[in-house]
C-alpha cells in the first residue's frame, strides 16, 4: 500500500517533470505567454487605466488582481492542447502500455500547469508592483491571495484536461478553449464593474465564478472583507473538480474501448 | 498457472524461459460497425519469434493492443505472461514492452530523456534507469545523438529509440507492430539482427507484418490472419508444407534431343505429376524428401547417358501459402482498411 502510494507519486513526478521540460523547450509556450501577458498588462495601464472609472480606485489596483485571475483561465487553454497532442501523436499507447499509475497521465500535466501559473502570477505581481500596484491587505492576505489563483487555476486545468482528452486533436482543443474561456473572462468583474452592463449580462455576470474569484483578490489587495466572496469561490473550486476530475479519469479508462 | 507449467514442459527447449507465453481465447473486437477481430485463437510459446501475418485491415493491430492492454476485447480472454490482460493488466504491463505502428517517442525530449523516463515509469529507480538508457543509446547507435532532442532525429533513428524504449525494462515479452514499416533495407537488416537477439536472451517476440519475406525469415511460428480470424498457422515450413504446394525439382538438359531418353529414366524415381517442356528443355516434379531426390536424378540420367545443364530444387514460397488459403496477394490488402487498424476506437 504505502509502495503503491510512493510509487504513484514517482510517476506524477515523472509525467510533470515531462511536461515542466515541455515549457521550457516550446518557447512559444512559456516565454510567449509571460511577454504576452506582461505587455498587455502595462498597454492596459496606460492606455486604458486613464478613461475606465474605476470609483475613484487607481486602475491598477483594480485591474491586476482580474489580471492575475485572467493568466491563470487563458492558461488553462493550454493543458488542452498538450494533452490532446499526446493523445493523437500516438505517445498515449506507450504511456497506457507501462505499468505506471493510472492517473499520472493527466495528473502530472496539472502538476505542471501548476508550477506554470504559480511563475506567471509571480512574474506579474513583480511588473505590478513596478507600476503602482499595492498588496494594501498585508503579506499574508497577498501569500492567501496568490494560492487561491493557484487553486482557481488547477480547478480550471481539470476543465482543460477533460477538454483536451475529449477532442483528441490540438487544432480543435484550442478553438474549444477559447470558446469557453472569452465569455467568463469578458463577462465578469474583471474588467468593468458590473452595474454597467444590461441586466441578462450582469445576470450571467454574478454567476461566473470568474466575478467572486477577482471580488475575492481585489478585497485580499485592498484589505477589505472576503466573506462575501470567499466561500463562493471555494465552492466553485470544489465543484469544478468534483466533476471534472471523475470524468476526465474515466474518459481515459474509456480509451480501452 | 497450471497452464503456464504444462505449457513450458512441453516445449522442453525453453524450460529456461517462464512465463513468456501468450495465450489467447476466441477473442472478438468490434468498432461500431466493422468487426476487426471475429474470435482469435491463438498460442504463443516461451522464447520464439512469433509472427502475425496479415494484409491491412486483418485485425493485425487491435489484436496487438488488446495484448498490450490498450483495448479490452468485448467477448473473450487473453493472457500474457500469466496475466489476464483485462484483469491483470497492471500486471501484464510490467512483463511486456511495445513499440507500435508508429514511433512514440517525446520529441521535446532528448533521446537519453525519452529512455530515462520509460525506465522510470517502469520503475527501475533514478539510478538504474539512467545506466540503462545509457546501455540502450549505446546498442542502438545513438550515443552520438544522445543529448539532442527526438525533434531532430531522422525517421530511422526514431524507430530505433522507439524500439530502444520497448526494451527499456528488458521485458520477456515484445511486441512490434510492423516493425520495419517505412526502414530502409540496411535498417530493416539491423532490426532483423535485433529481434533475432531477442529471442536468443529467451524473450518471446510477437509481431506484426505483411512482409511474407519478413515473416519467412524472422518467425520461429506464425499465424496467417484475414478479416479478422487466423486462417492457418505453424512454421514457416509447415505452412509451406500443408498449403503452398509442395517442392518441386527442376532441371534443364545439356541437349534437348534428349528429352524422351530422360523422361523415360526418371518415370521410375517420380511416377506422378511429371511436367516437361521440350522447347526449354525442362523437366520437372514433385519432390516431397527434398536433396535426397537430387542425387537420384544425377545417376539414373547418368546411366543412360543423358547431360545436365541445370539442376535445382525449388522450394514454395509463403506467398504461394498466402494466396493459397486466402485467394488474395498478402501485399495487396484494402488500404481503405487503414483507419479501423490505426484508430483508438
Amino acid at each position: 500500500m504505502l509502495k503503491n502510494v510512493s510509487q504513484t507519486i514517482s510517476d506524477i513526478g515523472v509525467m510533470s517533470q515531462r511536461d515542466i521540460r515541455r515549457y521550457f523547450r516550446l518557447p512559444q509556450l512559456l516565454i510567449t505567454n509571460i511577454i504576452l501577458n506582461v505587455v498587455l498588462l502595462l498597454l492596459f495601464n496606460y492606455v486604458f487605466g486613464g478613461a475606465i472609472q474605476t470609483g475613484g480606485v487607481d486602475y491598477i489596483q483594480y485591474f491586476l488582481p482580474g489580471f492575475l485571475v485572467q493568466s491563470v483561465v487563458f492558461g488553462s487553454t493550454q493543458t488542452s492542447v498538450g494533452i490532446s497532442e499526446d493523445l493523437s501523436k500516438g505517445l498515449i499507447d506507450r504511456f497506457r502500455s507501462l505499468p505506471m499509475a493510472r492517473s499520472a497521465f493527466l495528473s502530472g500535466r496539472v502538476v505542471a500547469d501548476t508550477l506554470r501559473y504559480l511563475i506567471l502570477v509571480a512574474l506579474m505581481i513583480a511588473v505590478g508592483y513596478a507600476a503602482g500596484f499595492r498588496f494594501q491587505g498585508g503579506f499574508f492576505a497577498a501569500f492567501a491571495g496568490v494560492w487561491l489563483i493557484i487553486l482557481f487555476g488547477i480547478a480550471l486545468t481539470w476543465v482543460g484536461v477533460l477538454i483536451g482528452i475529449s477532442v483528441k486533436d490540438a487544432e480543435t482543443a484550442q478553438v474549444a478553449g477559447f470558446v469557453w474561456v472569452f465569455p467568463l473572462v469578458f463577462a465578469s468583474s474583471l474588467y468593468v464593474p458590473i452595474e454597467t452592463m444590461p441586466s441578462w449580462l450582469q445576470a450571467f455576470a454574478n454567476v461566473n465564478p470568474v466575478t467572486p474569484m477577482v471580488d475575492t483578490i481585489r478585497a485580499l489587495s485592498w484589505g477589505t472583507s472576503v466573506s462575501s466572496y470567499l466561500w463562493k469561490i471555494l465552492v466553485w473550486d470544489l465543484g469544478i473538480i468534483l466533476v471534472c476530475l471523475p470524468l476526465a479519469l474515466r474518459k481515459y479508462r474509456l480509451l480501452a474501448q | 498457472m497450471d497452464r503456464a507449467i504444462s505449457v513450458i514442459a512441453q516445449s522442453n527447449s525453453q524450460d529456461t524461459c517462464p512465463n513468456a507465453f501468450i495465450e489467447v481465447a476466441s477473442v472478438a473486437k468490434t468498432f461500431g460497425k466493422v468487426r476487426a477481430l471475429a474470435g482469435v485463437n491463438l498460442e504463443v510459446e516461451p522464447g520464439i519469434v512469433f509472427a502475425l501475418l496479415g494484409p491491412n485491415g486483418s485485425g493485425k493491430t487491435t489484436l496487438v493492443k488488446i495484448l498490450t492492454t490498450l483495448l479490452r476485447p468485448d467477448t473473450g480472454t487473453a493472457r500474457v505472461g500469466g496475466f489476464d490482460v483485462t484483469e491483470q493488466a497492471r500486471e501484464v504491463r510490467n512483463v511486456i514492452g511495445l513499440a507500435g505502428q508508429y514511433p512514440a517517442v517525446d520529441e521535446n525530449l532528448t533521446g537519453r530523456e525519452n529512455l530515462e523516463m520509460i525506465g522510470r515509469l517502469y520503475h527501475l529507480g533514478r539510478g538504474r534507469a539512467w545506466d540503462r538508457a545509457e546501455e540502450l543509446l549505446d546498442n542502438f547507435d545513438l550515443s552520438e545523438a544522445a543529448n539532442r532532442r527526438a525533434k531532430t532525429y531522422s525517421g530511422g533513428m526514431r524507430r530505433r529509440l522507439d524500439l530502444a524504449a520497448a526494451l527499456v525494462a528488458s521485458p520477456p515479452i515484445l511486441f512490434l507492430d510492423e516493425p520495419t514499416t517505412g526502414l530502409d533495407p540496411r535498417s530493416r537488416l539491423n532490426l532483423w539482427e535485433i529481434i533475432k537477439d531477442q529471442a536468443k536472451q529467451c524473450n518471446s517476440v510477437f509481431l506484426t507484418t505483411q512482409s511474407l519475406e519478413e515473416a519467412d525469415r524472422l518467425a520461429d511460428y506464425i499465424a496467417i490472419i484475414d478479416n479478422g480470424t487466423i486462417i492457418q498457422q505453424g512454421t514457416s515450413q509447415e505452412l509451406k508444407d500443408c498449403c503452398g504446394g509442395e517442392t518441386h525439382v527442376k532441371m534443364r538438359l545439356a541437349d534437348r534431343t534428349q528429352m524422351q531418353k530422360a523422361f523415360d529414366a526418371l518415370r521410375a524415381i517420380a511416377p506422378e505429376n511429371m511436367y516437361q517442356n521440350p522447347e526449354m528443355g525442362e523437366i520437372s516434379f514433385p519432390a516431397p524428401d527434398g536433396t535426397a531426390v537430387l542425387s537420384t536424378v544425377v545417376r539414373s540420367l547418368d546411366a543412360v547417358g543423358v547431360e545436365l545443364a541445370e539442376l535445382s530444387l525449388k522450394e514454395p514460397t509463403l506467398d504461394d501459402v498466402f494466396l493459397a488459403i486466402t485467394g488474395h496477394v498478402a501485399e495487396e490488402g484494402p488500404d481503405t482498411d487503414t483507419n479501423m487498424e490505426s484508430g483508438s476506437g
